[in-house]
């Protein structure tokens, strides 16, 4: 029983749930990610592990309501549970030995960043901080992100909270004011993935990617989510999630990502219209 | 008065449905034999000394005794038989290769044009009999203390459970899908095998006693040190099957509409993508090339033309002879209108401006001399590529184990295919108490193989706990 002990709304489209997952919350590690499916009938899901409590014995996901599935999840309540619930699965992000890292987090994809900036702020790791979101309203972890960093960027897209602009903007202002990071880490939509390595090539900075392509087990077994990375294919589930961004075939990646979009969009419809009609 | 032998040269042939109906419809091809036919075929068992046929079965089932039961018109007795030596008759009665097994040595199919006992549809027959009607529920044993865990819900983690419950062992069986069963479930098709089947043959496994932990990656969330340690389990078995599929590495692979047949066919059979409430998505395609040729292409060409492809070709680097697909299942694609195109082998995959696929390029290929498999080596005709217009790709190139036990429990030798080294005949590892067997050690192989493996563990670990007590 994977029951849901905490739900939060920390935008209108995002939200935090805390489940009671024990035996997965004892082996978590930031970076590494969870297969869900909130129904019987649910397609499976990947979503990044966003926090754990080895103590309380419960794991934390973070996520956006894009599709059928996020619906179906963000319908369930606080005592009510997850149908399944598997991990922790992938490569959990290394962080041995960093002193000085910049974090780049882009609208949801902060929620998985902020584990690993945690993690890294605890090893006693300089963490420098930029996370960007379209609008105010949309703006997530402010607070959890602040204190975990020695430096905190916070951008919008229109400048109504932070300042106005782009991650990339940012990022390349505290490389020139001298900043010399042992990596990038960055986790955020794949064409802002693909543009901060655009910026950290030029200085030659290691940037590490977090991406979440299309998965059905999570355990290497359907390949869905093959990218290519360095010329050779690689599972994102077994080999990753975190890549050399270097490396990355990010146009690739972003074509595959876009698969099933007219059937995501027909699903989205029809929970939608499935969920009006509980509610009334 | 019935006759006590029936002389028919032929197998009492199953009734299926029509080709042209079943292609669409994911409904079970072979319908089974009524009872009539099932009796009048148990007479063509001439009953004879040598049971050849017992040698051929990976789990030596007591074929003439069952047959025999038949033939008497007691189907419970013949079931009684049957589940003395295996767990899963209804699955392979199904899916066993009887053609290489224990048919292939029929008396009754030694003279040329004679066919031998329908030995695979009798079985079926019996165990579906039973299912239809039995009432009585198989109870636990009396437990005997012993605690055992078993990797891998597939029909080699099943047959060990199965045996090692009607012992007394406590057998907890963990599974990193969402329901019991592997390849049985995620792999083959309704169509082949239906799902209520194996759900029912592992619902007779928990009602000996047998617990199953769904979604628990084993090698992840706990591992086989842990489970011995601090859970208390005195051994394990390691079947966790060969998951990880091969691609060619040839350009154009990472379009979309290239599906690994993995991924093609959990959709379709686990997460029912073919119904059309299912919550997961799959290409709607209108023209589907499978590339290979096992049985594991030969599903995913019918699952693919159920879902509405009017055209779909199997392209196979030998020829038709070559195969490695069963003939039953080469002949009922065929019936159903999958094209096959042999040597041929695909060179590219061609994609649209958008990123799907619209083609491939393939090259002609020819017969050369036999390689180390025996095989005649495909050679490649020069300046005979073509293109053939498809705009879904699956390939079926075979699979590998998972490296995710391996390499998460210290001192468990592996080959360099990534496969688990035993010490052959009873499935010790180079672990102590830590056994395995099925694909995670020979490499992508048949159920049966793999139940068989099962079963000699089973045997193994008994003796090793009892001599240890």
């Amino acid at each position: 029983m994977f029951t849901i002990t905490e739900k939060t709304a920390l935008n209108p489209t995002v939200t935090r749930m805390v489940i009671h997952a024990p035996l997965i919350a004892k082996k978590a590690q930031p970076g590494q990610f969870i297969i869900v499916r909130p129904f019987e009938d649910s397609e499976r899901i990947p979503l990044t592990v966003a926090g754990y409590d080895r103590e309380a014995g419960t794991v934390s996901i973070i996520f956006q309501i894009v599709g059928g599935t996020t619906m179906e999840l963000n319908s369930l309540s606080v005592g009510q549970s997850v149908h399944d619930f598997v991990g922790p699965l992938g490569k959990a992000t290394e962080l041995e030995g960093l002193k000085k890292v910049c974090i780049v987090g882009g609208g949801v994809g902060c929620a998985i960043a902020l584990p690993i900036a945690q993690a890294l702020h605890e090893q006693g790791c300089e963490v420098h901080s930029v996370i960007g979101f379209r609008s105010k309203e949309l703006v997530i972890l402010e607070e959890e992100f602040s204190a975990c960093s020695n430096t905190l960027r916070l951008m919008t897209d229109d400048g109504s909270y932070g300042e106005k602009g782009l991650v990339t903007g940012a990022l390349e202002q505290l490389i020139n004011a001298g900043n010399q990071y042992d990596e990038v880490i960055t986790i955020g939509p794949l064409v802002m993935m693909k543009f901060v390595v655009g910026v950290t090539k030029k200085y030659n900075v290691k940037t590490i990617v977090s991406m979440n392509p299309i998965m059905v087990d999570g355990t290497g077994m359907c390949g869905g989510c093959r990218l290519t990375v360095g010329g050779k294919t690689r599972f994102a589930c077994v080999d990753g999630p975190d890549f050399d961004g270097f490396e990355v075939d990010f146009d690739e990646a972003m074509q595959r990502g876009a698969m099933y979009k007219p059937f995501e969009a027909h699903a989205r419809e029809a929970a939608c219209n499935l969920l009006k009609k509980e509610v009334e | 008065m019935a006759s006590k032998f029936n002389l028919d040269p032929k197998k009492c042939p199953m009734p299926s449905q029509d080709p042209h109906v079943r292609n669409k419809n994911f409904q079970e091809v072979a319908l089974g034999y009524t009872a009539e036919m099932a009796v009048n075929e148990a007479k063509r068992c001439l009953n004879c000394p040598k049971k050849p046929c017992v040698e051929g079965c990976p789990v030596s089932i007591k074929i003439p005794e069952f047959i025999q039961k038949i033939a008497a018109e007691d189907f419970e007795g013949a079931y009684q038989v049957l589940a003395q030596d295996s767990a899963l008759p209804a699955v392979c009665g199904r899916v066993c290769p009887q053609e290489s097994q224990c048919e292939g040595r029929c008396t009754r199919g030694l003279k040329e044009g004679c066919e031998s006992v329908g030995i695979g549809r009798l079985e079926r027959f019996a165990a579906d009999w039973h299912r239809e009607h039995s009432t009585a529920q198989a109870t636990a044993p009396a437990s005997n203390g012993h605690k055992v865990a078993i990797i891998g819900a597939g029909p080699s983690g099943l047959t060990c459970a199965g045996d090692l419950a009607k012992l007394g062992y406590k057998v907890t069986v963990f599974e990193a899908l969402h329901v019991a069963g592997g390849v049985l479930m995620y792999g083959i098709p309704e169509f082949r095998l239906p799902k209520a089947i194996v759900q029912s043959e592992i619902d007779g496994l928990k009602a000996l006693g047998v617990d199953f932990e769904t979604n628990m990656v084993i090698g992840k969330v706990l591992t086989i040190d842990e489970l011995m340690q601090e859970y208390g389990y005195e051994a394990v078995y390691i079947a966790s099957g060969a998951g990880l599929p091969r691609f060619m590495g040839i350009p154009g692979e990472s379009l979309k509409g290239v599906y690994s047949a993995n991924e093609y066919l959990t959709r379709t059979n686990l997460m029912k993508a073919y119904r059309p409430d299912s919550k997961t998505p799959i290409a709607k395609s209108k023209a589907v090339a499978v590339c290979g040729g096992g049985n594991v292409a030969m599903d995913a060409a019918r699952c693919a033309k159920r879902l509405g492809a009017e055209t779909v070709y199997i392209v196979y680097r030998r020829g038709m002879a070559e195969l490695p697909a069963r003939r039953e299942e080469v002949e009922h694609a065929e019936e159903e209108g999958i094209i096959f195109k042999t040597l041929c082998n695909p060179v590219e995959v061609l994609g649209d401006e958008n990123g799907w696929v619209r083609g491939m390029t393939c090259i002609e290929m020819e017969l050369g001399e036999p390689d180390e498999s025996g095989r005649r080596r495909p050679i490649e005709k020069k300046g005979s590529e073509f293109e053939l217009e498809v705009d879904t790709m699956i390939m079926a190139l075979g699979t590998s184990p998972n490296p995710l036990i391996r390499t998460t429990t210290p001192g468990l030798d592996a080959d360099r295919h990534g496969c688990i080294i035993t010490n052959g005949d009873d499935g010790l590892t180079s672990r102590e108490a830590v056994y395995a067997g099925g694909d995670a050690v020979t490499g992508a192989a048949t159920v049966i193989l793999a139940m068989g493996a099962g079963k000699d563990a089973a045997k193994a670990i008994h003796q090793y706990i009892q001599k240890k007590a």
